[in-house]
C-alpha cells in the first residue's frame, strides 16, 4: 500500500461525502422544518441527472445541464409539494414513507417513459477533464476535486442562508414553533414550498455532478438515498452540521473500509479468502457504524431540539 | 354475524376456491397468481403484528422475507449437492425444517436489530430497519458463496410430507394452510393480554409504562414474532419462484409488504390478504397492459394514501371498531 | 408517627440556570392525603415526572415503602406500587373503558406475556375491571371508547385504573381538572374514601377540595417547599398568604 493511493482513496471517500451531503442536506432540512420524512429525494437526485446528462447533450455545455438540473429538481420539488407533499405534514409517518413511496414509483417509470430503459452518459466538462498532480506524487482527478469544492461550497451557503438571511430566520423559528411563525405573518406555505424546492435543488445538483461519474439511469438514486438516511442517523435528524459531519463519516469510512479491510485481512487469512471477507464486511461497515452510534447516542451525534 | 366477519370468509373461501376452478380449467398459471397471493398475504400478516398492531413501522421487513427465501435456498442447495455446512449438517429438502430454521434465523436477526432500532422511535425506527435491511441485502450481494448477485436456484422444490408439493394445487393448498394458521395465530395475539398491552404501548407508550408493563419488551416481542411469520412466507416464496436473490432483501420489497397492508387496510385481520389479491391482480391486469404497470400503482397507492385510508376492507366493510 | 410509605428527600433538579426543584422533601404516611399546591410554574409537574421516573432527578433521593426507586424505569416503579393519573391523557383512548381498568388489572396481575387466550373471555379481568369502573361510578359507560368518555369520566376511569393497580401511594394529578361542581363534590367525597387503601399525594388547583380533603398540605414555590403543615397551619402561614394566596390584607 503506498501512500499515495491511500490519499487517493481519502479524497474518494470525502467526494463521496460531499455527495451525501448535498442529499442529506435536503432531507435533514425539509424533516426539520416539515416534519416530513420523503423517499422521493432520491427521485429528486435522478430528475437532476437526467435533466443535466440532456441538455448537455442537446446544447453540448454540461454547465448549461447543471443549471438545468437545479432547475429542474426545484421544479420537480416545488410541484410535488404543492400536489402532494402538502397533504401530509399533518399526516403520521406512515403515511408519509408510503405516499413518497408511491411518488417513486411514479418517477422512475415516468422517466423510463420519457426516457428509455437506456442509461444515459454525460461527459466531463473539458475545463475540469485532467488530474492535478497531490503532495506526495498523487495525481488526482480535477472533476473529483471540483466536486468536494462545490460541496464545501454549499455547506458554507446553507450555513451563511440558515445564520444570516431573514429566510433563514423563518426556516430556524419554522423548525421551534410553527404557529409562533404563522402568527408573525409569515406566509407558512411559501416558506414550506421553498425549503422543499431548495432542498430538491441541492439533490438534483448530487444528481448531476454524479451523472458524469457514473451512468445515468432509472433507480440512481435510491442506493444514495439510503445511505443518506444512513448519514442522517448518526448526524441528528434535522441538524446541517449533523448532515455535514454524518456525510464525511460515511464518505470516508465507506471508502476506506473496502480499500483497507482486504488488505487487514490479508495479514491473517490467505488473500482469497481476505478479499472476500473483507469486501463483505466493507459493504456492511457503515451499518455496523450506524448501530455502534445509535447504541451510545440513539438520537443521532448532534440532536436538534425536539 | 359483524360485516367484516362475513366479508373476511368470503375473501378466504374466495382465494381457496379460484385454485380449484383454475384446476379444472387448466389455467395453472392463475394457481401461481393464487400462490402468490396466500405467500404475500402471509408476509404482511407478519408485518401487521409490528406496524397494525405495535404501531411499528418497519421499513426493513424485507430482511426477513429474504432470510427466509435463503434459508429454504441454501438448506436445499447443501441437500443437493452432499455438501456439509456448518457441524456438518448436509441441509435438508423438508419444508418442515426449512420453516422451523427459516423461523429461528429471522427471530435472531429480529432480535438483533429489534433491540438496536427499539431504542429509537418515529422516523428513526423507520430509516434505521431500513438501514439493517439494506445491509443485509449488501451482504448476500457481496458474499459470493450463494450466489452473490445472481441469486440461488433451486433445483426441485422442498417436500412436505405426504404430498406432491411439484403439483400446482398441492402447492397452492400448503401456502394457503399456513397463511390460516398465520391470521389465526395473528387473530390470537390480538385478542390476548399480550395484544392488549401491544395495542396499548402504541396509543400511549408513557401510559403504559405507569401502569407496570415495560413497553420495550412488548414491542420487541412483537418485533421478532412478526419476522419469524415473514420468514417463513419468503422459504415458501422461495420454493414458489425455486429460485432466491437478493431482490427478496430489497427496500423495494419492504415498501411492498407495506403497501399490501394499507391498501386492504391497516388494523384489519385480513387486510394483507385483501391487499396482496389486489396487489397480484394488479399487477397481472396492468401487467398485461403496460410494462409501465408500477406507474399506475404508484397512483393508486398515493390515491389510497391521500383520499381512501381503509383500504379495501375499509371501502367494504366501514370503519374499525374496537372491543 | 409510622414510616411514611412515599419518602422525597432532597431532591434538585435543575433545567440549565433554572432550579425546578430545589431541595424538596416531603413525606407521604399510610391513611393521609397529603396535598401539593403552588402557583403555575412552581415545579409541580416537574417534582410529579421524577417520582415517577419519567424525568431522572439531579440528586435526592425517592423511596417507596422503605425502598429506593430513585433510579428505577417508570414501569418498575409502577409495578413496586406507584398509582399514577393522568391529567389529560387516556391508557388507550381506542380500548372501551372496560378495556382500559382490564388492562391495569392484567398489569397489576404482571402477566401480560400470554399470547392466546382472548382476554374479552377472561372473567378475573373482566369481573374484577367491572368492579372498579362501578365503584367509581361508570359501570354504565363500561362499553364506551376512552377517547369519546367526557371530561370528568375519563378522571373516573383514571382512578378506576390506579384501583385495579396494586397501589401502595397515590399520585393524583389534579383529579378534580374540568369537573363541574357536582363533579367534583362526588370526587371528593370518593377520594375521602380512596385514602383506606392507601396514601394519596394529591396535585391539587381546586382550592375548597383541598382544604376539604387535605391532612396535610405542602406549599411549592419556585422549586422549593416553603410551608408544609395542616390545613390550618397553611391557611394562617404568613409566607404562603403573600407568595400564593395574593392575599395583601
Amino acid at each position: 500500500m503506498t501512500f499515495a493511493l491511500a490519499i487517493e482513496q481519502l479524497l474518494n471517500g470525502v467526494q463521496l461525502g460531499v455527495m451525501l451531503f448535498l442529499m442529506a442536506a435536503g432531507l435533514t432540512l425539509i424533516f426539520g422544518v416539515m416534519g416530513l420524512i420523503n423517499l422521493a429525494h432520491g427521485s429528486l437526485y435522478m430528475v437532476g441527472a437526467f435533466a443535466c446528462a440532456s441538455v448537455a447533450a442537446w446544447t453540448g455545455s454540461f454547465w448549461l445541464g447543471v443549471i438545468a438540473s437545479l432547475a429542474a429538481a426545484a421544479a420537480a420539488g416545488a410541484i410535488i409539494e404543492i400536489t402532494v407533499i402538502r397533504r401530509l405534514y399533518d399526516r403520521d409517518h406512515l403515511d408519509q414513507v408510503l405516499a413518497t413511496f408511491a411518488l417513486i414509483l411514479i418517477f422512475s417509470e415516468g422517466t423510463r417513459w420519457l426516457f428509455g430503459s437506456f442509461p444515459l452518459y454525460l461527459d466531463i466538462p473539458a475545463a475540469l477533464q485532467g488530474a492535478m498532480e497531490l503532495p506526495g506524487g498523487a495525481q488526482y482527478p480535477v472533476y473529483r476535486l471540483a466536486i468536494i469544492v462545490t460541496g464545501a461550497l454549499v455547506a458554507l451557503g446553507l450555513y451563511l442562508l440558515i445564520s444570516k438571511t431573514r429566510l433563514g430566520m423563518r426556516i430556524r423559528a419554522g423548525e421551534s414553533d410553527r404557529e409562533m411563525i404563522a402568527a408573525l405573518g409569515v406566509d407558512i406555505r411559501t416558506l414550506y414550498t421553498l425549503v422543499f424546492a431548495l432542498g430538491a435543488a441541492l439533490a438534483g445538483l448530487a444528481g448531476a455532478m454524479v451523472g458524469a461519474l457514473q451512468s445515468v439511469q432509472v433507480g440512481m438514486g435510491e442506493p444514495v438515498l439510503i445511505l443518506a438516511f444512513v448519514v442522517i442517523i448518526i448526524g441528528g435528524i434535522g441538524s446541517i452540521k449533523g448532515a455535514l459531519i454524518g456525510a464525511l463519516l460515511v464518505g470516508v469510512v465507506d471508502t476506506m473500509g473496502r480499500f483497507l479491510l482486504p488488505q487487514v485481512f490479508a495479514l491473517v487469512v490467505p488473500p482469497a479468502q481476505a478479499g472476500l471477507i473483507g469486501g463483505s464486511l466493507a459493504s456492511m461497515l457503515i451499518y455496523i457504524l450506524m448501530a455502534i452510534i445509535l447504541a451510545v447516542k440513539p438520537r443521532g451525534l448532534f440532536p436538534a431540539q425536539a | 354475524m359483524k360485516r367484516e366477519t362475513i366479508i373476511n370468509l368470503v375473501l378466504a373461501a374466495l382465494l381457496l376456491a379460484v385454485p380449484f376452478i383454475a384446476q379444472a380449467m387448466g389455467q395453472t398459471f392463475t394457481i401461481t397468481l393464487a400462490t402468490r397471493i396466500a405467500i404475500l398475504a402471509l408476509a404482511a400478516t407478519g408485518l401487521n403484528i409490528a406496524l397494525g398492531l405495535g404501531g411499528l413501522v418497519s421499513f426493513g421487513h424485507a430482511a426477513f422475507f429474504g432470510v427466509g427465501g435463503y434459508v429454504a435456498g441454501i438448506l436445499s442447495a447443501h441437500a443437493f449437492s452432499g455438501e456439509p455446512m456448518v457441524l456438518g449438517f448436509e441441509g435438508t429438502r423438508q419444508m418442515l425444517i426449512v420453516w422451523l430454521v427459516a423461523i429461528t434465523a429471522a427471530g435472531l436477526l429480529g432480535l438483533l436489530i429489534g433491540v438496536i432500532s427499539l431504542r429509537t422511535s418515529g422516523v428513526y425506527f423507520i430509516m434505521i430497519t431500513l438501514a439493517f435491511a439494506q445491509m443485509v441485502y449488501y451482504f448476500a450481494i457481496s458474499w459470493p458463496a450463494y450466489g452473490g448477485e445472481d441469486g440461488l436456484s433451486i433445483a426441485v422444490r422442498n417436500q412436505f410430507p405426504g404430498v406432491n408439493s411439484m403439483r400446482p394445487l398441492n402447492f397452492f393448498l400448503i401456502c394457503y394452510g399456513v397463511l390460516i394458521v398465520g391470521l389465526v395465530l395473528s387473530a390470537l395475539i390480538k385478542a390476548s393480554r399480550f395484544g392488549a398491552a401491544l395495542q396499548a404501548v402504541r396509543q400511549n407508550e408513557v401510559r403504559v409504562a405507569s401502569i407496570g408493563i415495560s413497553p420495550m419488551p412488548i414491542r420487541l416481542t412483537a418485533f421478532v414474532i412478526s419476522a419469524m411469520l415473514t420468514a417463513v412466507a419468503g422459504a415458501l416464496f422461495a420454493d414458489l419462484n425455486r429460485f432466491v436473490s437478493p431482490s427478496m432483501l430489497s427496500w423495494h420489497m419492504s415498501g411492498e409488504l407495506i403497501v399490501l397492508i394499507i391498501l386492504g387496510g391497516t388494523g384489519r385481520l385480513m387486510g394483507p390478504v385483501a391487499g396482496a389479491a389486489l396487489y397480484v391482480i394488479l399487477e397481472y391486469l396492468l401487467g398485461g397492459l403496460t410494462e409501465r404497470w408500477q406507474f399506475f400503482l404508484g397512483l393508486i397507492l398515493l390515491g389510497t394514501v391521500l383520499f381512501a385510508r381503509g383500504g379495501v376492507i375499509g371501502l367494504l366493510a366501514g370503519k374499525v371498531r374496537h372491543g | 408517627m409510622a414510616d411514611p410509605i412515599l419518602s422525597i428527600r432532597d431532591l434538585h433538579k435543575s433545567f440549565g440556570a433554572l432550579k425546578a426543584t430545589d431541595g424538596v422533601s416531603i413525606d407521604l404516611y399510610p391513611g393521609e392525603i397529603h396535598a401539593l399546591i403552588g402557583p403555575n410554574g412552581a415545579g409541580k409537574s416537574t417534582l410529579i415526572h421524577q417520582i415517577c421516573g419519567t424525568l431522572r432527578q439531579n440528586s435526592g433521593k425517592i423511596s417507596l415503602v422503605g425502598r429506593d426507586i430513585s433510579h428505577l424505569p417508570v414501569a418498575e416503579r409502577a409495578r413496586l406500587g406507584l398509582g399514577r393519573t393522568f391529567q389529560i391523557s387516556s391508557l388507550a383512548g381506542e380500548f372501551s373503558a372496560l378495556r382500559n381498568v382490564m388492562l391495569a388489572v392484567q398489569a397489576g396481575q404482571g402477566s401480560s406475556f400470554r399470547f392466546f387466550k382472548p382476554v374479552m373471555q377472561d372473567a378475573s379481568l373482566r369481573d374484577e375491571a367491572m368492579a372498579k369502573l362501578e365503584r367509581v361510578g361508570l359501570g354504565g359507560r363500561a362499553d364506551v371508547p376512552a377517547s369519546e368518555l367526557s371530561h370528568g369520566e375519563k378522571r373516573q376511569l383514571e382512578i378506576a385504573i390506579a384501583l385495579a393497580l396494586n397501589v401502595k401511594a397515590f399520585l393524583l394529578d389534579e383529579p378534580m381538572a374540568g369537573m363541574g361542581p357536582e363533579g367534583s363534590k362526588v370526587l371528593t367525597g370518593f377520594l375521602h374514601s380512596l385514602r383506606q387503601e392507601a396514601p394519596i399525594l394529591l396535585v391539587e388547583h381546586d382550592m375548597d377540595a383541598v382544604f376539604a380533603l387535605a391532612d396535610r398540605i405542602s406549599v411549592l414555590v419556585y422549586g422549593r417547599v416553603i410551608a408544609s403543615g395542616t390545613v390550618a397551619e397553611i391557611r394562617n402561614d404568613p409566607a404562603v398568604r403573600q407568595a400564593y394566596l395574593g392575599d395583601h390584607a
